[in-house]
């Protein structure tokens, strides 16, 4: 019995966390969430994995064929359309943001310093 | 907040989350062996049932049909937003743009890519066309297609004699094609109703298993949810390029 998935997701959400926290460039944030979303789909295919078991996909393999949790893979199909949509609107507030204080860097965006 | 205070209160509750999480993870049943039931029970009835076999389209059209509304109207409500957030700064910038450089040039392609491209494109669009097709077979549908679907016309774009953003499909085109495919779902889903079954149930003739036209709705709503992705997708594009290429003034960087 391995864990070692679930501590690649830990990992990854824990890393891109530090991203988004360290990070001098929107950019380069925006880029970090994507790391941290993408801890989920380790997750969620982690959760779903069985040994042996093949593709959710009967095409072309007799019905009893073992296979993995489809359920699951439809749940990160759904979590990789909101990532994508997520970031669209993420760029759109960068190209915002640069072109109303000239610079990328969250440190320089006067409004929101503390 | 200085950058080391932010960090120590990074790393404490960092601390806090990977204890928690990792102690979570020691809950779940080990990698590999995943115990059921749901994933087993469509695996064991779904190709039955619906007569797709490509059961992750299945769960994802039929069975979740409901959610994968909700994930259409994510997409919907995001290619909006992009488009307010970047107009609402156009209408700033573009008057003095528009006076100053009216149709601006911008440099062109050479004849390699030009050659490349139309190729390139219609390959791209054919692929699209196939994976949003056979999303009840084998590994694809609406979502995936869509994408692809997208990438055909940017690639005629970038290979295009004078880069002009004018070559994208004009917004109010990709915004009713837009809306026809986010409509579109939920007819299909009142078909339902209409049909004295539940919104979103498959009440469509599901043919036979493996060829084209099976599995009933499934087959349908891949189809429209590729519309609405394709247009969502160009739109939030083309607002972008329009954004690099079209409203940026010519002199310097205005400032805010």
């Amino acid at each position: 019995m391995s864990y070692l998935p679930y501590a690649v997701a830990i990992w990854l959400l824990v890393v891109g966390l530090y991203g988004v926290i360290s990070s001098r460039n929107l950019i380069h944030m925006v880029v970090c969430l994507g790391v941290v979303q993408s801890s989920t789909y380790m997750l969620l295919l982690g959760v779903g994995y069985r040994f042996g078991a093949g593709a959710p996909i009967y095409y072309d393999v007799p019905l009893r064929t073992p296979a993995v949790d489809p359920v699951v893979q439809a749940l990160c199909l759904t979590d990789v359309v909101v990532e994508a949509t997520v970031m669209a609107v993420l760029l759109a507030l960068c190209v915002q943001a640069h072109k109303r204080f000239g610079s990328l860097d969250p440190e320089r965006l006067r409004p929101l310093k503390g | 907040m200085t950058a080391r205070l932010r960090m120590a209160l990074f790393l404490s509750s960092m601390a806090v989350v990977a204890a928690f999480t990792g102690w979570g993870a020691a809950q779940l049943p080990g990698f590999g062996r995943y115990p059921g039931p749901y994933g087993d029970v469509i695996d064991r009835v779904g190709v039955q049932q619906r007569r797709a076999t490509d059961l992750v389209s299945a769960v994802n059209v039929d069975y979740r049909a409901i959610d994968t509304l909700g994930e259409e109207f994510i997409l919907f409500t995001a290619a909006t937003g992009v488009i307010v957030l970047l107009r609402a700064m156009r209408d700033e910038r573009r008057r003095p743009d528009e006076e100053a450089d009216p149709g601006r040039e911008r440099p062109g392609t050479t004849d390699l890519i030009r050659a490349a491209g139309l190729p390139l494109a219609t390959g791209i669009g054919l692929l699209g066309v196939y994976v949003l097709s056979h999303g009840q077979l084998t590994p694809g549908g609406g979502f995936q297609g869509g994408v692809v679907v997208a990438c055909s016309p940017v690639v005629v774009f970038l290979a295009g004699e004078r880069i002009t953003v004018r070559r994208l499909p004009p917004t109010s085109a990709l915004e009713v094609a837009e809306t026809i495919g986010a409509g579109g779902f939920i007819a299909v889903g009142l078909a339902g109703l209409l049909a004295g079954a539940a919104f979103l149930q498959n009440i469509a003739p599901l043919g036979s298993t493996g060829s084209l036209d099976s599995s009933g709705t499934i087959a349908i709503i891949n189809v429209v949810v590729s519309v609405e992705v394709a247009a969502a997708f160009l739109l939030i594009i083309s607002e972008f390029l329009e954004q690099a290429l079209i409203v940026r003034p010519t002199g310097g960087r205005g400032g805010g």
